[in-house]
Formats: structure tokens, sequence, C-alpha cells
């Protein structure tokens, strides 16, 4: 698969009764979105991913797979979690982890960032992870270069590996996938996290809602959401989205939206969109709690709810290292086949 | 002086300001038509004993060199994109043989002697007719109006701030006003810049899926209604650039219907292209293709049919290119931080003709949109074939 080709324009779906995907690698060079995967392939690496947090649980968790690799995480946007839990990936899995810092004004003025990439290339990189302010970037350089690309997130656009570990610790609490009816709950119109995971949902076959106010939602998404390539009901009340969900996926709620004119304030926000006890217990009493982080607590989700017993929010940061641990493998592992041949 | 005579024979004329399409013979001298001819077999045996020399057009069009109202020649200032010399010579490949250059250069066409400087410059470098375009505001800062009639005198045929609207109301209502001086239209790249906010690519579906910042379709709309309410209100002439949604389009018709002196033009790639192209997506293309970033943006394929239905009921009154070359490290870059633009002089005629092809615009329609359609809305010789008019001439092979 490569950047280049077309993207599909609705997500194949998996139904709840239909068996689940046969695990699948194509060889995959980049990981850009999850648009164009296969089911399949998200078994792939859900199920390496498996083994992988078996590695983590060893009293040392060192492996040797990635030896004489060179993962660069380009941070072009700050992050804490995504850049270190990659870094801790590399290292396990005896790569080299190396990272670059930037600012977008820099690369405004000075060199672009194919010129960027160009020079981790040729400094050694196999891999590098980039996360970009700017929806799009990781195409600008994506087969323009040998080494792999990893979007760690652009933009407003997508964050896939951000996907991939909340399906893996959805499908670790609930078995399944298929069937599972997930909320997605606060500032969807900026939120990549919301993206990819509707791509990564639709095809793993779960109901999904997505619910925030009318200025935070997509624009046409209430009007016509079957005009959209994800099967999903749009809510812009709280209580209808939630009712009878498995899961709720709380989103970050950024306060400058409130200086942006987008809501009046944050505290009215949080009154009508947060995610409280209260709304959990009369509308989805028994369902998961998950965030992408970071929280603003006390803002889109209460701090009770955040570290109450249906959280998994810590449990999806330690997956995070082992689904990126299973797709530097099977991303490298491809790489060295090449080389042999 | 025996002046040198040049006999266009056997093509299809199709000369849409005399109502002609048939076979006729054209014969030009001087920088002049000096005759039309019909019926190719005795105007051939005619030219024999006259002396003229030949040119064999057989199978091909012979039309009147198209008209560009919209076109941004770069020169002063942004050499590296496009100067007078390259531009004109797209010009002149693409068929276009009057092109009316946009003021938003550095520094920006202000005054008389900045329009003559164009003048000269084009004489010196140009390949087919350059006819400058005035800012409505000095430097396109939107706070005094440029001094409109000074320019007019010194050959500006038209007044804009293209590639920024003119956002204080007041300052617009008194440019359209001191029109009725000078003449000549207020051109105005019609935008709302709060609802623009940013905004990359048209507010829609397809945004919603690239995660990419939305111009509403709306930052346009409130701004031609402005615009016509001001036109209406000061008598003043108003042309509205590259129009590119329906609602749009609406508001012109309602204009005209109630006698306002408003004309629009739309572009080429808003009659083809939508903002699914950004997407790539069933044109096998890549996502966030920088080439697909232009002001105003790419809409949807209802707008689309809307520009045209515009088109065809005379409530859209031409095609204009809006020419917007920039250089590939402009463009081969994230989607944020791509200029927008579309160079369009060379490739405007093929994608057109894609309309025809689908049956969606009958072909002399198509050469009258582009020659004495844009030529009657800045009121200019050219854009027609008429004995006495400047042998300005494209030939087509269809």
């Amino acid at each position: 698969m490569t950047a280049t080709q077309q993207r599909p324009i609705r997500a194949a779906t998996t139904t709840a009764d239909a068996p689940a995907p046969t695990p699948v690698w194509k060889g995959r060079r980049n990981v850009l979105d999850l648009d164009d995967w296969e089911p399949g392939e998200i078994v792939q690496v859900l199920d390496s991913a498996v083994a992988m947090k078996r590695v983590l649980a060893r009293p040392i968790p060192k492996l040797a797979v990635l030896r004489g690799k060179t993962v660069v995480t380009a941070f072009y946007e700050s992050s804490t979690r995504t850049r270190i839990s990659f870094e801790v990936a590399a290292k396990v899995l005896g790569a080299d982890a190396v990272n670059m810092t930037a600012t977008a004004s820099s690369v405004t003025k000075g060199e672009s960032l194919l010129d960027t990439v160009r020079t981790l290339q040729a400094i050694g990189a196999d891999v590098v992870v980039m996360r970009h302010p700017q929806s799009g970037a990781p195409w600008v350089v994506a087969d323009r270069v040998n080494a792999s690309i990893v979007n760690g997130g652009d933009g407003w656009h997508a964050h896939p590996t951000q996907a991939l570990l909340d399906l893996f610790t959805l499908r670790e609490r609930l078995g399944r996938i298929a069937g599972v009816k997930v909320t997605i709950l606060g500032d969807v119109l900026h939120s990549r996290v919301a993206r990819s995971n509707l791509w990564g949902l639709a095809k793993m076959g779960a109901e999904v809602t997505v619910c925030g106010p009318p200025t935070l939602l997509p624009r046409d998404w209430v009007a016509d959401p079957g005009s959209l390539p994800w099967p999903i009901r749009v809510e812009e009340r709280v209580e209808p989205a939630m009712d009878g969900a498995d899961v709720v996926m709380a989103l970050r709620l950024q306060r400058e939206r409130q200086h942006a004119g987008l809501i009046p304030s944050v505290r009215e926000y949080s009154r009508l969109y947060g995610l409280t006890e209260e709304r959990l217990r009369r509308h989805a009493p028994d369902a998961l709690v998950m965030h992408p982080g970071p929280m603003n607590e006390g803002v889109e989700i209460a701090p009770d709810v955040a570290h109450g017993a249906r959280s998994v929010i810590e449990d999806q940061v330690t997956n995070g290292v082992a689904v990126r641990m299973a797709l530097l493998y099977l991303l490298t592992g491809g790489t060295a086949r090449l080389d042999g041949e | 002086m025996v002046t040198e005579r040049t006999r266009l024979v056997g093509g299809r004329l199709v000369d849409p300001s005399q109502g002609m399409d048939e076979l006729a013979d054209v014969v030009v001298g001087g920088g002049r038509v000096l005759e039309i001819v019909r019926g190719s077999e005795r105007s051939r045996r005619a030219a024999a004993a006259n002396g003229d020399k030949i040119v064999d057009v057989s199978g091909l069009v012979v039309a009147p060199g198209f008209v560009d109202l919209h076109t941004h020649l770069r020169e002063p200032g942004f050499e590296d994109k496009e100067t007078i010399e390259t531009g004109t010579r797209a010009a002149a490949a693409g068929g276009f043989t009057t092109v009316c250059a946009m003021p938003n250069t550095n520094p920006t066409i202000d005054t008389a002697s900045d329009v003559e400087w164009i003048v000269g410059a084009a004489r010196r470098h140009g390949r087919v007719r350059v006819l400058p375009i005035g800012t409505i505001t000095r430097g396109e800062k939107g706070q005094e109006l440029s001094e409109m009639a000074d320019m007019a005198n010194a050959g500006a045929v038209a007044f804009s701030d293209d590639g920024q609207p003119v956002k204080n109301a007041r300052l617009m209502r008194n440019a359209l006003a001191y029109s009725r001086v000078t003449g000549r239209p207020i051109v105005d790249h019609a935008e709302d810049a709060d609802l623009v906010d940013g905004g990359v690519m048209h507010d829609g579906r397809v945004a919603s899926i690239l995660g990419l910042r939305g111009v509403p379709a709306e930052a346009e709309e409130v701004a031609v209604a402005r615009d016509i309410a001001l036109a209406r209100a000061t008598g003043g002439r108003l042309h509205l650039a590259h129009v590119s949604t329906a609602a749009a389009v609406d508001l012109v018709r309602i204009g005209k219907t109630h006698g306002v002196a408003v004309t629009a033009e739309a572009t080429p790639h808003h009659l083809w292209m939508t903002d699914e192209w950004v997407s790539g997506t069933g044109v096998g293309m890549p996502p966030f293709n920088t080439n697909c970033r232009v002001n105003p943006p790419l809409r949807t394929d209802a707008d689309r049919a809307a520009l045209l239905e515009g088109l065809l009921d005379g409530t859209i009154d031409c095609i204009a290119t809006d020419h917007a070359p920039h250089t590939s490290i402009d463009k081969d870059c994230e989607f944020d931080q791509a200029a927008p633009g579309i160079s369009g002089l060379e490739t405007a005629f093929g994608l057109l003709m894609r309309l025809v092809e689908v049956g969606q615009i009958e072909f002399p329609t198509l050469i009258r949109l582009l020659t004495i359609a844009p030529a009657q809305v800045f009121r200019l010789d050219a854009g027609s074939l008429r004995i006495g008019a400047p042998a300005d001439l494209v030939v087509i092979d269809p």
C-alpha cells in the first residue's frame, strides 16, 4: 500500500455476528491512517501486541529484534505519551531511538518538511515517527523516502497508533470489538483521535455514536451522517448519545475553544458535556471509560470518573507501548525480508 | 505601402460576437481583420489572384483570441513565480490573446505610474495584450482609496484588491460610487475574512474527514450579498471574481433581476473540479494535493452544477482563469502552508473542453464565454473578429 493509492470511499465494516477477521500482514511500509487498512491487518497488530505486552511484563523487558535499527521521533508539536511510548517501544525491541524536536514555525522559515525527513534518513533513520500540527503532513513525505513513516498525529486529521491502542484496550477488556457500542464525546471537530478511531472502530464493526456541541462537530455531520464513510450516529445532546454505551471515550477540550467563540465558557461546556459519575450511572452504568489524554480533569471528565473503577485510561497508556512495539516490529520486519532478497 | 495579407483558409469560424459558426476564410493584415469570406473554394481561388499568404486551417476552428479578466502575472515583485514574459507566453499557448493583470504584485499597482510601468513592460516583454487592473485601496490595505481615475486614464481597465476582499463595507460603498466617475468596474474577491478564519479548503464532508480547516460557503455568500446591496445603493459597477457557491449564484441572479449593475465570472477549476479532488478519492490522486489548494476553494458538485447553470442562463457572465502560479517550493509542503492558486492559462481551454465532451456546454457557447462575453464585462475592444477588429485570433484543433 502506498500513500498514492486512492482512499476508500467507505470503510469496509465487520458485523457483530461475522467471524473475527483473520490476521494478515501485507508488508506495509508506512502507517499514515487506518483508512486503507483491512480488518485483518488491525487484528494482526492487536495479536502481535498481546505478545509484546507479555514481553513488557518480564523482569527484564528487552529484545534484540530491532538491533541496528534507528527509530527517530520527529515531533513538531508537543507530546508526552506518544513520543515517550514510541521511544520505549523502540528501545525494548533493541533499536536506537533518537528524538528530534522542532517547531512548526522553524519549518516555515527554514528547511522544508521533506528536506528534514530526507536528512533524517541520510543520518540513518529506518523509521520516522512524525507528530505535526498540520493535517496531512506525513503524506508530504511518505513514499518519497525509503524510511518508514509512522504518523504520530497530524493536525485534526489522524492518530492511527492511538486508535490501534484504543482498539487493543477495548478488545482486551470486552473480548471483542464487533457490536460494541462506543460513544465518542466532546470536541470531535478538532480531534485526530476521533477520526482515526472512527476508521478503526468502523472497520472492526463497532457501533459508534459521536457527540458534541454543534460548534465542535464537523459541519453537516448532524444533518447528513449518511454521507460519511463510517456508519455512525451523531448527537448534539449527551444523554441520548450515552444511552446504553459499552464504552464512552471522552475527548480533550482545549481551553482556547472558549476564546475562539466556539463555546460560551469551559464551565458551561463541562456542565453540558462533561463525563460525570451521574451521567454514567443514569445512561451507561456498565460502560468502560476511555480518554486519549492529556486530560482536563473537571472539564471534559470528572476526576472521580477518570480515576474510578470503570476507567481504563492508564491501561491505554501501557497498551500504547505494546501496540507501538508490535507496529515497529511488523514494519521493520518487512524491511528486513526485503533486504535479505 | 501594400499591407501584407494573410489568409486563413478552410477553417470553421466560430465568432459568437457576430453569431457566426460556419466555414469561412479570414483575411488579416496590418494587425486587423480585413475580410471574412464565406465558402472556402471561392475564397481559395480569389486568394491565388491576390497573392495573399495562405495558411491552411482545414479541419480546424478559428475563433477570436480568448480574453482573461483575471490573471496573476506576478511581476513586479514575484518574478520567481511568473513574469510578464512567461505569463503571456503561457497565455498565448493557451489561446488567450488578452489578459487583465491583477494588481497584487509587490509593489501593488496603486498609481498611474504603476499602471504605465505595466503597460511599458508588457510592450517590451509581453507576447499577448496585457491590460492592467489597479488596486481599489492603496497597497490593498483596505484603508484609503487608490487614485482610480488617474489609473483609468493611464490604461487601467478595472480595479480590484484581489487576493483579499475589501473588508470595510463603507470603503467598498465609496469605491463603487466612485466607479461611476471612472467608468470601470470594481472587482471584488468576495469573502468574509472572519468566516474564512484560516480555512484551507471547502468546509464540508471532505474537510471534515481530512481534518482540514474549512472555508464555509457562507463566507462568500455574505460578502456577495453585501457587495450587491452596495452596488444597488450606489449605482456603481460591480464585478464579482471567481464565484464558487450555489447560493452566491442565486444572489447574483436576484441582483440582476433587480437591475443592479453586477457581473460575475467563474473559473475553469470551479466548473470542473470539486473538493473531492483534495482527498484524491475518485480521481486517482494522493490526499492533501496542494495543487488543489485555491481561493476560493474547490466546492461541491452541487455548487459546480449551479455555476454551470448560472453560466448557461447568463447569471454568470463569463469564464476567467484566475491564473495564479507559484513555485514548487510554495506547493511541495504541508497543505496548510501551501500557497493558494492554480495556474490556469495553459490548461483552461483543455479543461473546459471536458464540459463540451460530456455535453454540459455547447462549443460555441464556450467560445462566447471566453471571448466576447468577458470583453463586454470590462468593455474591451477584444473578443471579436468583425472586420476592422484587432486580428487577435486562436486556431483550435478540436
